[in-house]
């Protein structure tokens, strides 16, 4: 028991039909970015500082809806949203509506290091957030819409469904990073570059904290799915309250909202514990995921 | 606190009472009870919600809301609304005629005028909102450079008060929990935030779990600092220490506000699904009213007035 451990995430709700050479990159970007956490953690970064790091690596990537390869909003713009949690002290930042600034995830840090100047917010905090806007440089401005891409809606016979889309359609959207770090200190991050054809301006779980990411000193989680099912059943958050207040293992807990939390929704996440547990759990169907812990063991899949 | 800032909070707070119980004695849904009173406490000045909400850094306002039916856990919720006059009942809207959840601001300004010949959907300009009182406030928080989460002075003191009726801290948010006689549940939260906020900036009412949740066994509205309401999932914790740690509704809610959140940065109201209703907090005084069946009813700031 102890030790560290990092699980990543890059969506829930496969298309059945994904073919090879894609679950085979999937696999490979999942299989690296676990690798850059494991080196991480050796070179003893602390978990908050880990997931950044992974998350970016992930936000990088366009296979991954978030950041590039960002899912498209009605009007064909596109909008990012991401949260940060430190499980010592709960110290947590979000961001959302995010168009021009290449690492949303990076921005939600530095909202972490202003909330924690206590309520103190001056010109050189803000100052600070213009700074990182200027160095992550624009690589899309999302703020342009794509033309010809106001409407994403495809009609598919009898599809399976996921937020509303059919999964041929629909890309999975979040990416996230979950960790625990050998003093045990638990984080957790997720990134999005949110639902296909959603309307402008609409918040998913992503950014909330409770819902789509969080992290204390029991456990770090981050979720990803159909975002309304996330935010009524607090996700992130119970799977937390559960070890804390029933007193479940975190595999317990993570099977309990997956089985009791989503009603009709569907929903996948990645959790750890301080103890370097590290677990996972889906119903929807396939989550690409990838964890790994300090004994060696290592797994990545998308399907159950 | 002088007469003149209290008397016209607590009479506020007795009206949107009346308004309350008078709307639940006639058969309205717990979740139309919560926009009621909601609404009434934004249109009035003396909070800051709506009207008479506090101003961004840039003399701006910013509102948000948050709506929650209990049974369905069903729920809306809107941030950075400045020209609609009832936050609380876009996010209701939202709730009623999106797919989502959760609309913030140029999206959430654009539904609220698609959605113009609904219900409540009045748009004013933005000056309606505006106080001479929050200008004040917010000249004296640059000039202290902070943000200030007393707005009960205008003079940024030590002293806390708090200024929303049913269960609402400092900060000033407003609030409102129903539970009527079938046990149904609703939950309902609006603010305008923090003097001297960042632009954009998001507290905890909006935000479910946070500062608004409600399901079968409870309905919560919080206020205080945001952050650390956000920190402690503090409505989401009192409902999930009734299911999870059997706790009763008032343990469950004293447990959140004194071991959960730092002193002076909290406060909620809940009520269960069969009647009760409490009403802690760690600030200096909250303001606060309720009423249950049975024909008793209690306005008051302080701690030493009973009010469980």
């Amino acid at each position: 028991m102890g030790g560290w451990a990092i699980a990543v995430h890059g969506g829930a709700g496969v298309d059945p039909n994904l073919p090879n050479e894609r679950q085979e990159e999937a696999k490979q970007l999942l299989t690296r970015c676990l690798n850059l956490g494991i080196s991480a953690l050796r070179s003893s970064l602390s978990a908050i500082d880990v997931v950044e790091l992974v998350v970016r690596e992930l936000e990088s990537d366009p296979l991954f809806n978030s950041g590039r390869g960002s899912a498209l909003t009605e009007k064909g713009t596109v909008e990012m949203e991401a949260s940060i949690m430190d499980g010592p002290g709960r110290r947590c930042g979000a961001v959302s509506g995010i168009t021009t600034v290449k690492n949303p995830v990076s921005l939600a840090r530095l909202v972490v290091e202003m909330v924690d100047n206590d309520f103190f917010i001056t010109e050189d905090n803000i100052g600070m957030l213009k700074l990182a806007k200027e160095a992550n440089s624009i690589l899309f401005d999302y703020r342009i819409p794509t033309s010809g891409l106001e409407s994403c809606a495809a009609v598919v016979e009898k599809p399976i469904q996921m937020n509303g889309l059919p999964i041929s359609v629909y890309a999975p959207e979040t990416v996230g990073c979950v960790v625990v770090d050998s003093q045990g200190r638990c984080a957790a991050a997720t990134s999005t570059g949110g639902l296909m054809n959603k309307m402008v301006g609409r918040i998913g779980d992503s950014p909330l904290i409770g819902a789509g990411t969080y992290a204390c000193d029991l456990c770090g989680v981050s979720c990803t799915g159909e975002g309304e099912a996330i935010i009524r059943g607090t996700l992130a958050r119970d799977v937390a309250a559960l070890m804390e207040y029933k007193e479940l293992s975190l595999q317990e807990a993570v099977d309990y909202v997956i089985k009791r939390r989503l009603d009709d929704g569907k929903a996948g996440l990645i959790a750890v514990s301080s103890k370097g547990e590290v677990a996972y759990g889906f119903n929807s169907v396939g989550m690409f995921r990838g964890c790994a812990t300090e004994d060696g063991f290592m797994e990545v899949g998308i399907w159950e | 606190m002088p007469p003149e800032r209290r008397e016209p909070r607590e009479a506020a707070l007795r009206h949107c009472l009346q308004i309350g119980v008078d709307a639940i004695k006639a058969g309205r849904s717990p979740l139309d009870v919560v926009e009621l009173v909601v609404r009434e406490l934004e249109d009035n000045p003396h909070f800051n919600a709506g009207k008479g909400s506090v101003l961004t850094s840039n003399g701006t306002v910013e509102m948000e809301a948050c709506i929650m039916d209990g049974n369905t856990k069903k729920c809306g919720a809107v941030s950075g609304i400045s020209t609609v006059k009832n936050a609380i009942s876009v996010a209701k809207l939202v709730m009623e005629k999106t797919p989502h959840i959760y609309l913030g601001f140029d999206g959430a300004e654009a539904f609220a005028r698609e959605q113009a010949f609904s219900d409540g959907m009045e748009t004013v300009d933005s000056s309606h909102f505006i106080t001479p009182e929050n200008i004040e406030r917010l000249k004296q928080a640059k000039a202290a450079n902070r943000v200030q989460i007393d707005y009960t002075q205008p003079i940024p003191k030590a002293e806390e008060e708090t200024s929303l009726p049913n269960g609402d801290s400092q900060i000033g948010t407003v609030g409102c929990v129903v539970v009527d006689g079938y046990g149904n549940l609703a939950a309902a939260t609006s603010t305008g935030g923090l003097v001297n906020k960042m632009v954009g900036r998001i507290g905890d009412t909006p935000i479910i779990g946070a500062g608004t949740y409600a399901n079968s066994l409870c309905a919560v509205s919080a206020t205080g600092k945001g952050e650390a309401i956000i920190r402690a999932t503090v409505a989401r914790d009192v409902a999930a220490l009734m299911e999870y740690k059997g706790l009763s509704l008032k343990d469950a809610a004293t447990y959140v506000i004194e071991e959960c959140t730092p002193e002076r940065t909290a406060g909620l109201i809940a009520v269960s699904a069969t009647g009760e209703v409490t009403m802690p907090f760690n600030t200096v005084g909250m303001f606060r009213a309720c009423a249950t069946e049975d024909g008793d009813s209690e306005v008051a700031i302080w701690h030493d007035e009973p009010c469980d």
